[in-house]
């Protein structure tokens, strides 16, 4: 059973300047994201891990249209929707919403509940005062937060952390839309909280038939959340794969140290060191040879005399950007 | 043979809507060469622990009692009772901490050899300066920095290397036990791995003893020989570390540790407990867990429990400890 793919991105790019100069080219880049490609089908959720710096985050402001790309394709139901017009534009955010990291930032302190949520509504002039209120208290209701009445007027600042990501939801979702980002929307809540709001989650993607790329530091978060995992490095994809299948039989060197370096919460797992050299840098200007390549314990000669990798399929749906690894097959 | 044993700590903060019960009425000791794991969620009260314990707290803190008894050379040290004067001598020589923000426990303006340097001479001024430096190098060596980096500033240093240097520097003074509250939190995964064996590494060579405060249950698993479980200001449960994990007693701590995922093993789910942890400010009466409880009858909601040790080394504060009973019938509704 193959689905259609809902978004798919080609190539995707963004540089931002290094150093800032009056009267003078910039010439250092910051290559933040660096030929990103991936595709969403239907009803399905792409985590995308990596470390802090990796463009994981800038990747996904890109599809919400936060950031403009330097370069690359987004589609959206195969129609190509990265230069679109304002009208366009304003469809598009009915149908792509954004979930933040800190539900302490991403709520406005003087504005209600009920105009939070009800503000994507304002925006896009859907319904009457009425109509608008049925609405907020059903998706109030949806994300758990009743009776809807108790919460409408009070501020964000009369709610816990859990409360507000799940108004941060609700407003992500008043519109009905079929994809969102969400950012690491779980790592800010304790573990207590976190589990509802991850299944909450969950369950909201399977009665709405939403996607969802996952955007996520923590793997055991991902392998909850998500269909399938793409990891980055330094602005480029690593490797990408079903979920399950990436954890046990990962492929690329830098996701093997990820996975080992890992804690577990259980005492009686003696963990092996992970095969991983140096520190992660700053993608700036970098050279044309494997990003990896200065970390990577298993790099040969070859890895240096050529450019970065291309992403190979291994088995099906298991893809890998690294020589070595493809060799070996 | 303990270095730490705490007796009944109780600090409340002070707040305009009345106290915050922070700390209140924890007892525990740390032996020799012993990590014992803290973990709780945001606002339990465990930074409070250590602060209490350092006495570095803010104005609006009220010590509302308990000992904290110090076993240095000779006799027992209560260091509740001492003067501050008294107590500087403990800090960094006899109890040393590694704060949450690494970040920020660097002075941005001095270089990061003479900030370690200035706290070696002031805890033994009988050093020269060229035998402090002579010891930063060999600090710098043991947490894994490059003794090139000893005349650099902080912000020449990554996030990693930053918590290495303030990890060098909680050793300076050659500590017995050493605190270290979320200590690699703001850290990659991979980072955080590297310095949590490094970590483990010194404190075997030195034969140091830890406290290692943590919201990460994986991390806290992976580093201590005992665990204690913090709920609402107060410790629920304590015991070594693999019966933390495999047969909790009480309800929170086996709620706590089936909410947390795992990348290895099979795929189980994940535990939700119910509601929000309770305000400090007007904690519930009876057991604190009591609202969230599914255990929980009436009983729980008029009386404390109070913390025992219920087999040997195992310690806990519930009317309805889960049983092993109750983890069969938990497995058996599982396959069903």
């Amino acid at each position: 059973m193959k689905n259609d793919f809902l978004i798919s991105v080609r190539n995707l790019k963004k540089y931002f300047d290094a150093e800032s100069r009056l009267f003078r080219r910039t010439e250092l880049f910051v290559h933040a994201v660096d030929g990103v490609s991936f595709d969403i089908e239907e009803g399905s959720s792409l985590g995308l891990v990596g470390e802090s710096g990796c463009g994981k985050t800038t990747t996904g402001r890109i599809i919400v249209k936060l950031e403009k790309p330097t370069a690359g394709k987004i589609f959206l139901k195969r129609e190509n929707v990265t230069d679109i017009d304002r009208a366009k534009q304003f469809a598009y955010h009915k149908k792509v919403q954004m979930i933040f990291q800190d539900p302490y930032e991403a709520l406005n302190p003087r504005m209600t509940i009920f105009d939070i949520v009800a503000e994507p509504l304002n925006i896009h002039g859907i319904g009457d005062r009425e109509d608008r209120e049925e609405r907020v208290a059903k998706t109030l209701h949806e994300v758990g937060m009743s009776p809807a009445e108790a919460f409408l007027f009070r501020y964000p600042h009369e709610l816990s952390g859990g409360q507000r990501q799940r108004v941060a939801i609700a407003r992500a979702l008043i519109l009905d839309p079929i994809f969102v980002v969400a950012d690491e929307p779980t790592s800010m809540l304790d573990v207590s909280v976190r589990t509802g709001v991850m299944e909450l989650m969950m369950e909201l993607q399977r009665s709405y038939k939403m996607s969802y790329l996952y955007i996520t530091h923590d793997l055991a978060v991902a392998r909850y959340m998500c269909d399938r995992i793409a990891v980055m490095y330094l602005g480029k994809i690593v490797e990408v794969g079903d979920t399950e299948e990436v954890l046990a039989n990962a492929l690329h060197p830098y996701t093997q140290a990820l996975l080992s370096a890992v804690a577990v919460p259980d005492p009686e797992v003696k963990r092996a060191e992970p095969r991983i050299k140096g520190g992660i840098g700053r993608p700036v200007n970098p050279p044309p040879e494997c990003r990896f390549l200065q970390r990577c314990p298993k790099a040969v000669d070859y890895c240096k005399k050529n450019p970065h990798p291309p992403l190979v399929e291994m088995s099906t749906g298991h893809v890998v950007a690294c020589y070595v690894t493809v060799e070996k097959k | 043979m303990p270095v730490l044993a705490v007796k009944d700590l109780k600090m409340y903060y002070r707040t305009k809507r009345g106290y915050v019960h922070a700390v209140d009425g924890i007892s525990f000791d740390v032996d020799q060469g012993e990590s014992l794991g803290i973990v709780g969620e945001s606002g339990c009260g465990k930074t409070s622990i250590s602060m209490t314990i350092l006495r570095l707290l803010p104005e609006n803190a009220e010590f509302r009692g308990g000992q904290v008894f110090f076993y240095d050379s000779k006799d027992p040290a209560d260091l509740v009772t001492l003067s501050e004067t008294a107590m500087q001598r403990y800090r960094w020589k006899g109890i040393s901490m590694v704060f949450q923000s690494a970040m920020n426990s660097l002075n941005p303006v001095y270089r990061v050899g003479d900030q370690i340097v200035e706290a070696i001479n002031r805890h033994y001024p009988e050093i020269t300066n060229s035998d402090a430096r002579r010891k930063v190098e060999e600090l710098f060596d043991l947490v894994g920095l490059d003794t090139k980096r000893i005349n650099q500033y902080p912000h020449q240093y990554s996030g990693g290397m930053k918590q290495r240097a303030v990890i060098a520097m909680a050793l300076a003074c050659d500590p017995k036990l050493i605190i270290a509250d979320e200590p690699t939190t703001a850290l990659d995964v991979i980072v955080q791995d590297k310095i949590l064996r490094e970590v483990k590494r010194i404190q075997s060579k030195l034969n140091m003893s830890m406290i290692y405060i943590s919201h990460d249950v994986a991390v806290i698993a992976e580093v201590s020989d005992r665990i204690a479980v913090m709920y609402a200001g107060r410790f629920v449960e304590l015991a070594d570390s693999a019966t933390v994990f495999k047969r909790p007693m009480h309800p929170y701590t086996n709620a706590l540790m089936r909410a947390f995922p795992s990348i290895i093993g099979e795929k189980k789910r994940l535990f939700t407990i119910p509601g929000e942890p309770p305000d400090l400010l007007n904690p519930p009466r009876g057991c604190r867990f009591a609202p969230r409880c599914p255990f929980a009858g009436n009983f729980c909601r008029q009386n404390d429990p109070s913390y025992e040790e219920v087999e040997d080394g195992h310690f806990l504060a519930c009317f309805h400890p889960v049983t092993r009973n109750a983890y069969v019938q938990e497995i058996a509704g599982d396959e069903k």
